[in-house]
């Protein structure tokens, strides 16, 4: 089973743009090790916890964001593997009960691969009153390169590349995502 | 555009691309051997120049695909005398000289040298 890191696509402009979001919870394990209180030590008051999370994992949200994106443009049809971070910048953490919300945008494509650019926005929701409810904080910027895997692995010559026919970059997970999105 | 001009562009997209120091981008400089790039690299160098020149990249233009597929061009991992006419002729914005004298197909992404991007964008803006 792959390893999910978007919860719902929320909007899909085929070939150009796909805006997911996901929420971040404390029923998610990894939060409680990162980061871990550091007990007080003699000479050290020690540190409280810190759940936040991880910055590689925002990464990876925005890589299965840009990837469906890249995937849905050629009807799933080839694979499309993350090849390159060209950019990536955050500036704020995210922690439990905020919203993610991630926007790729395809700035080139073709049959080698694809560059995508895309937007990390932040609501926390505990920032909203009645009178103004919480809004998306842009708080970084991702920008990817892909790989069509069949086309450049042909192509290339590469020795020893043998990778199996059916399509495993684009599983059931995802298309339980969009089917469950609307799309 | 002056030539001095298209190699600053052409150093500034190196740099971006392939997170090197601005000093390094020599026009003698290797891209693969220099400056360390990998075969994605090249697709991103091709998209980062169509950008910053506002020119078009056709597959295949700029760098050379497909070679390896077509039997008289490439034997027992070497491109043949007839590849490197195919390539020439393909690819007039590459100095193919060293190549010849030890021309295996696995060495054929260290030909590319800056000076050859700034021939190559050159050629795109006075076509």
């Amino acid at each position: 089973m792959r390893w999910m890191w978007i919860d719902r696509v929320i909007e899909l402009v085929p070939g150009q743009r796909l805006v997911a979001i996901k929420n971040v919870s404390l029923a998610e394990e990894h939060l409680h090790d990162h980061f871990a209180a550091d007990p007080p030590t003699p000479g050290s008051r020690g540190r409280p916890a810190l759940p936040v999370m991880p910055a590689s994992l925002i990464l990876e949200g925005m890589a299965q964001t840009a990837g469906i994106l890249v995937g849905h443009a050629s009807g799933f049809a080839t694979k499309v593997i993350l090849a390159k971070i060209g950019t990536a910048s955050l500036e704020r953490d995210a922690g439990p009960g905020c919203t993610l919300r991630y926007t790729a945008t395809i700035e080139r494509m073709d049959l080698v691969g694809a560059s995508t650019s895309g937007v990390v926005e932040l609501m926390d929701h505990a920032a909203g009153t009645a009178d103004q409810p919480a809004r998306f904080e842009r708080i970084g910027v991702i920008d990817l390169m892909f790989s069509h895997l069949d086309h450049n692995m042909g192509a290339a010559g590469a020795p020893g590349a043998a990778f199996p026919k059916h399509n495993f970059v684009f599983g059931e997970g995802f298309k339980t995502l969009l089917r469950t999105s609307g799309f | 555009m002056t030539r001095d001009e298209v190699f600053q562009k052409v150093r500034d997209v190196l740099v971006d691309a392939l997170a090197v120091d601005e000093d390094e981008v020599t026009a003698e400089a290797s891209l693969v051997n220099n400056l360390g790039a990998e075969s994605i690299d090249f697709l991103d160098i091709v998209f980062k120049l169509e950008q910053a020149f506002g020119i078009k990249i056709g597959q295949g233009e700029l760098f050379p695909e497909n070679v390896s597929q077509d039997a008289r061009f490439v034997q027992n991992g070497k491109v043949t005398p007839a590849g490197i006419d195919a390539l020439r002729a393909r690819l007039p914005h590459v100095d193919f000289r060293s190549f010849e004298a030890d021309p295996q197909l696995s060495k054929v992404g260290e030909i590319f040298t800056v000076d050859t991007l700034v021939r190559f964008v050159e050629r795109k803006l006075a076509a």
